[in-house]
């Protein structure tokens, strides 16, 4: 039998760790919040040894802005929390974002608002993908369905971050950073970026950097929008990632990322057994959006069902992308619940008799 | 073997997370799919903590199991809980010295098995879980407790190459139960 790549059981957020210091990712800032802390675990144990910097600061404020600086230095830097974490964080986001600096961060959600829970959630959705921070800005979202995804959208995010001097956000939920599957990291491809930007020291041989996200004239400030905005554009049109699961004969589309993409899965396979021709859409990049091919599915399909942890967020893209050409359903849990198979596929059911 | 979902639950402290990822393990060397889905919230401090594993020739869907094909259970607040959930023809295993009350269900096999006893005789008294597992090995027509050893080799630190002995000892005595 020929050598095979070995199959190793980690938990999801261990294979973020482990595939950020494969992706040459030296810089850890944190500060530890459920259901994330293994990541800084594994960072403290792992980042000493290649001789990368672990460090937990006092609060995520600081950790965000520690990337920032780290960033702004042109080094790979990531953080990682959980959602109320990632709320301290999001001012430093938005200087991130205004400065053009690369950076990768985690966002492992749980139940909110507010200190909210501690179980899995998805109610990040829109401060991932709308803002969070303040300002005209963007980050490349990743939500990741798998440990094996855990693992590879981390490699990934580093390359798009400093490709388009971008924030990445992995936006996984309790669920996938806490359950074990096995994984290899056989497809580990680190892309290297040149950073003539980098604060790096002039050492007298060249004009001096500036990273800075200040700029009081106007009009240089909307030139500033107008260039990111540009090369988000760039983003949108080349980076979208999604998968396709029996939509190729499907009349109801199930739309679900994630955790509840697995779910879902398991609903859409369930309906196929009984008649329903279900199918699946679940968006790999939740920003940039996957808006081409729903659009096109909507010229297909009869319903939409948009599968989420929260209360709807999601499902407003999906209206958006489709031109509510089709009618779209809500199939939800919230606080940390997680629906069911067959909860799914009794709002696959009702979307078939809707339109019936 | 297809797609076993496979629940263990207890209290916080009883290793059903090791139990689990045991599982989780030995499917991983038998070239199999797996998934391991822990309890992570507050009630593992001192509550119920429960484990779930599966293992499948397939690709696994949801990691999530609402309806186990195995239900494995060290307390009684566990087996109340998940008792009705098990399917049809599926199988249940009771730490039988700590719940003393029995399943009514006629439509699943049990196994009552005095693990936290027997683990306490063969002088390995945290090993209950262990004990659990092997019975579970030797009675599930789609596990085998061929290749235990290498898996609790895996699971177990080098630092500690000594408790490879003491779970095999709790294994096997959970194997050779007659119930």
């Amino acid at each position: 039998m020929a050598e095979k790549t070995e199959r190793v059981l980690m938990k999801g957020n261990e294979a973020i760790a482990e595939a950020a210091i494969r992706a040459g990712c030296r810089h850890y800032f944190g500060y530890p919040i459920t259901p994330q802390t293994e990541i800084a675990a594994y960072m403290a144990k792992k980042m000493p040894k290649t001789g990368g910097v672990f460090l937990q600061a006092e609060s995520e404020i600081a950790s965000i802005n520690m990337v920032y600086g780290a960033a702004a230095a042109g080094m790979r830097v990531m953080t990682s929390s959980s959602s109320p974490g990632i709320s301290l964080k999001s001012e430093g986001l938005s200087y991130i974002a205004g400065s053009d600096v690369p950076a990768f961060v985690v966002n492992v959600q749980r139940g909110g608002p507010g200190l909210g829970g501690i179980q899995p959630s998805q109610s990040d959705y829109f401060q991932a993908t709308k803002g969070g921070g303040h300002g005209d800005y963007r980050m490349i979202v990743l939500a990741p369905a798998s440990v094996q995804e855990m693992a590879s959208l981390t490699v990934k995010g580093f390359n798009l971050a400093d490709k388009y001097l971008m924030t990445t956000m992995i936006l996984a939920d309790g669920t996938i950073g806490q359950m074990m599957e096995p994984i290899t990291f056989e497809d580990v491809q680190v892309e290297a970026y040149d950073k003539p930007w980098a604060l790096t020291g002039t050492k007298g041989q060249r004009k001096h950097n500036i990273v800075n996200s200040l700029y009081l004239k106007s009009d240089e400030l909307e030139r500033k929008n107008f260039e990111r905005y540009a090369r988000y554009k760039v983003v949108e049109e080349n980076e979208v990632l999604y998968e396709e699961y029996g939509m190729e004969d499907a009349e109801i589309c199930v739309v679900a990322f994630g955790i509840a993409a697995r779910v879902a899965k398991n609903a859409v396979a369930a309906a196929r057994k009984e008649g329903v021709k279900a199918g699946l859409i679940r968006p790999i990049t939740l920003w940039p959006f996957p808006k081409k091919v729903l659009r096109q599915a909507a010229d297909q399909v009869k319903a939409f069902v948009s599968v989420e942890l929260n209360m709807g967020q999601m499902i407003e893209d999906v209206r958006l992308a489709t031109e509510c050409r089709k009618p779209v359903s809500l199939c939800n849990r919230a606080g940390g619940m997680i629906p069911s198979p067959g909860q799914v596929l009794d709002s696959i059911r009702e979307a078939q008799k809707g339109v019936c | 073997m297809k797609t076993t979902q496979i629940l263990i639950a207890g209290f916080g402290g009883q290793g059903i997370l090791f139990a689990g990822k045991f599982l989780a393990y030995k499917g991983l060397l038998e070239e199999l799919q797996v998934s391991w889905l822990p309890s992570y919230g507050p009630e593992m401090r001192g509550g119920t903590a429960n484990c779930n594993v599966i293992l499948s020739d397939d690709p696994v869907g949801s990691p999530i199991i609402t309806d186990p094909d195995v239900l494995i259970v060290m307390n009684l607040p566990s087996l109340q809980k998940y008792v009705d959930s098990v399917v049809s023809g599926g199988q249940i295993y009771v730490d039988s010295t700590l719940i003393s009350e029995k399943v009514t269900r006629e439509d699943v096999e049990v196994f009552y098995i005095p693990a936290t006893q027997m683990a306490n005789d063969a002088g390995v008294p945290t090993l209950a879980n262990m004990v659990m597992m092997g019975h579970v090995l030797k009675n599930n027509p789609e596990l085998t407790f061929d290749g235990t050893e290498a898996t609790v080799s895996k699971l177990v630190p080098p630092i500690k190459a000594q408790l490879v002995e003491l779970n095999m000892k709790a294994l096997q005595a959970g194997r050779d139960y007659q119930g």
